[in-house]
């Protein structure tokens, strides 16, 4: 599939994208205050696992499909592998060198790494990010 | 009309954010680069040739700005930084040592984060209460609704005379009128207002009126706080410092200079200054109400055609100024704005800064179109066939 189809298919039939009432969960907001995007991410971690991540929210079709992507990329992760997966996504969008099969489908967004809409692309790892930080 | 004078437009772009910033004309970019160039002194301060310039500029300014929206004298006209700032001055440098707990402070929730933060702030620290004004149905501020909002204990009515998102203009002589026999203050925002439409401070009555340079042609870092001179005198300066005393000797001996400098401390953003006296000069000599009249025809064009379009929901059908608000059906306002800027189309997404805005739409974002006088049917034409197809946003939109 072309990169624009992965992302299409990703915005149209989002994975893991629901809300999340359960206390097992660690919930973080991400929101871009300039565009409105604003993701609700949550994360299940046992035995240092990602057993189950999801999110829900309102956002353009950049953030929704990353964050179908992301989520999906993420489960069965343990943190040390997640927060592995995050950092080559952060350096892709930063235009650093970065391993390309780590990133995995998330690859698709490589050519918005010099425009407005990295920052819609990172939107929901920085909710993971922040999340995890707390695990280490 | 009057393309030509705008170095921006020979670029293969179309503009249409001026609710965010106007462009400058070669007329403002001129003015300025020759102060850089040829008298780039200080202000208020030498005694040399080039400093007179200076200072005569800069005071030829703020007579151009006295006669532009009719204030009585000069004393009443300061420079700041922009509409945010001067907003924020009258907040916390006037009303904050005037308020008592429990005197209310009457906004609406399609006013811009500039004209609601500052009030939210003598809320937070001086126990003021905020209430809102109910829109009606078109989303506008009706002077029924004023009367209706208004109690014993109301002391501000702040209000965006015409709002960034709606565009609505709001009733403000009348207002004033109802406010004045209430003993109520108003503070205008005038940021949307004032580049579009004639404003005659002592006709409306306004107590205060804030706004921008930058969304009136002129230069960015530079506004104007307007106020009633009895008012102003009360204003405590938020900034100390050069300029603004008069002599000092110890903490209880410090004189201040008189209005209005007395409210500009430190070197001032003469430039900026200068170069808004230029854009209210080429404003006058085009005409205010040629452009607020221009601006209404365009967006009776705009909406004419937006209204045909099926998967267009128009937010603020009923507005007299350049704005209009509205969605494609299904897509998300930045998703838009992303596939209008690979044809140069320049819009905004989201929530333009009025954040209490879904409370009244029930919409968290929008596009938002924005027009000036330089804009034109044929930048509108190719805009509204971009839109028409929802197929083509829909695959060219990531």
């Amino acid at each position: 599939m072309e990169k624009r189809e992965v992302i299409m298919d990703h915005y149209n039939n989002p994975r893991n994208r629901r809300r999340i009432y359960d206390s097992n969960y660690v919930v973080e907001n991400t929101r871009n205050s300039s565009c409105i995007d604003n993701l609700d991410v949550y994360v299940k971690v046992q035995n240092s696992i990602i057993e189950d991540v999801a999110f829900d929210g309102e956002a353009c079709a950049i953030s929704i499909s990353s964050a179908s992507i992301m989520t999906s990329n993420l489960k069965g992760k343990t943190i040390d592998e997640a927060i592995e997966y995050i950092n080559n996504m952060e350096a892709m969008l930063s235009d650093k060198e970065y391993a390309e099969d780590i990133l995995d489908e998330a690859i698709v967004y490589e050519d918005t790494k010099n425009t407005s809409r990295k920052t819609c692309a990172w939107l929901p790892y920085a909710a993971v990010k922040k999340i995890l930080e707390n695990y280490k | 009309m009057n393309r030509e004078d705008f170095p921006m437009l020979k670029q293969d772009i179309i503009y249409l954010d001026n609710g965010a910033t106007s462009l400058k004309p070669q007329v403002v970019i001129d003015k300025m680069t020759e102060y850089y160039e040829s008298y780039s002194a200080n202000a208020h301060r030498g005694d040399y040739d080039i400093s007179y310039k200076v200072d005569m500029e800069y005071e030829n300014a703020r007579d151009l700005v006295v006669e532009f929206i009719n204030a009585k004298v000069k004393e009443e006209v300061v420079f700041t930084s922009g509409a945010t700032e001067s907003l924020n001055m009258i907040a916390t440098g006037f009303f904050a040592n005037l308020v008592e707990p429990g005197d209310e402070i009457l906004i609406t929730t399609t006013e811009h984060a500039s004209n609601v933060l500052p009030w939210f702030r003598l809320v937070n620290d001086y126990g003021c209460t905020i209430n809102f004004i109910p829109l009606d149905d078109n989303l506008h501020v009706t002077i029924d609704n004023v009367k209706k909002s208004i109690t014993p204990r109301t002391k501000i009515i702040a209000l965006a005379q015409v709002t960034n998102v709606i565009g609505d203009i709001r009733p403000i002589k009348e207002i004033c009128k109802l406010a004045h026999e209430n003993n109520i203050f108003v503070v205008v925002d005038g940021a949307q207002s004032v580049p579009h439409m004639k404003i005659d401070v002592q006709d409306l009555d306004v107590d205060f009126l804030a706004f921008s340079g930058h969304k009136m042609l002129g230069p960015t870092g530079i506004g104007v706080l307007y106020g009633k001179q009895e008012l102003l005198e009360n204003l405590e300066p938020v900034n100390l410092g050069g300029g603004m005393n008069e002599s000092f000797d110890s903490p209880s001996e410090v004189y201040y200079v008189d209005l209005p400098t007395r409210l500009e401390a430190g070197t001032q953003n003469i430039a900026g200054v200068i170069g808004l006296g230029a854009a209210i000069e080429y404003i006058k000599k085009i005409g205010i109400d040629k452009i607020h009249e221009r601006e209404i025809k365009l967006r009776e064009y705009l909406i004419e055609k937006l209204v045909k379009i099926p998967h267009i929901d128009i937010i603020n059908l009923e507005a007299d100024s350049g704005i209009v608000a509205f969605n494609v059906d299904g897509i998300f306002s930045q998703d838009v704005a992303y596939y209008l800027n690979k044809y140069n189309i320049c819009v905004r997404a989201g929530n333009h800064c009025a954040k209490l805005v879904k409370n009244a739409t029930g919409v968290t974002n929008s596009l938002r179109v924005s027009l000036y006088f330089y804009n034109t049917e044929s930048e509108i034409d190719e805009l509204v066939e971009l839109l028409s197809d929802k197929e083509k946003i829909v695959s060219e939109m990531i």
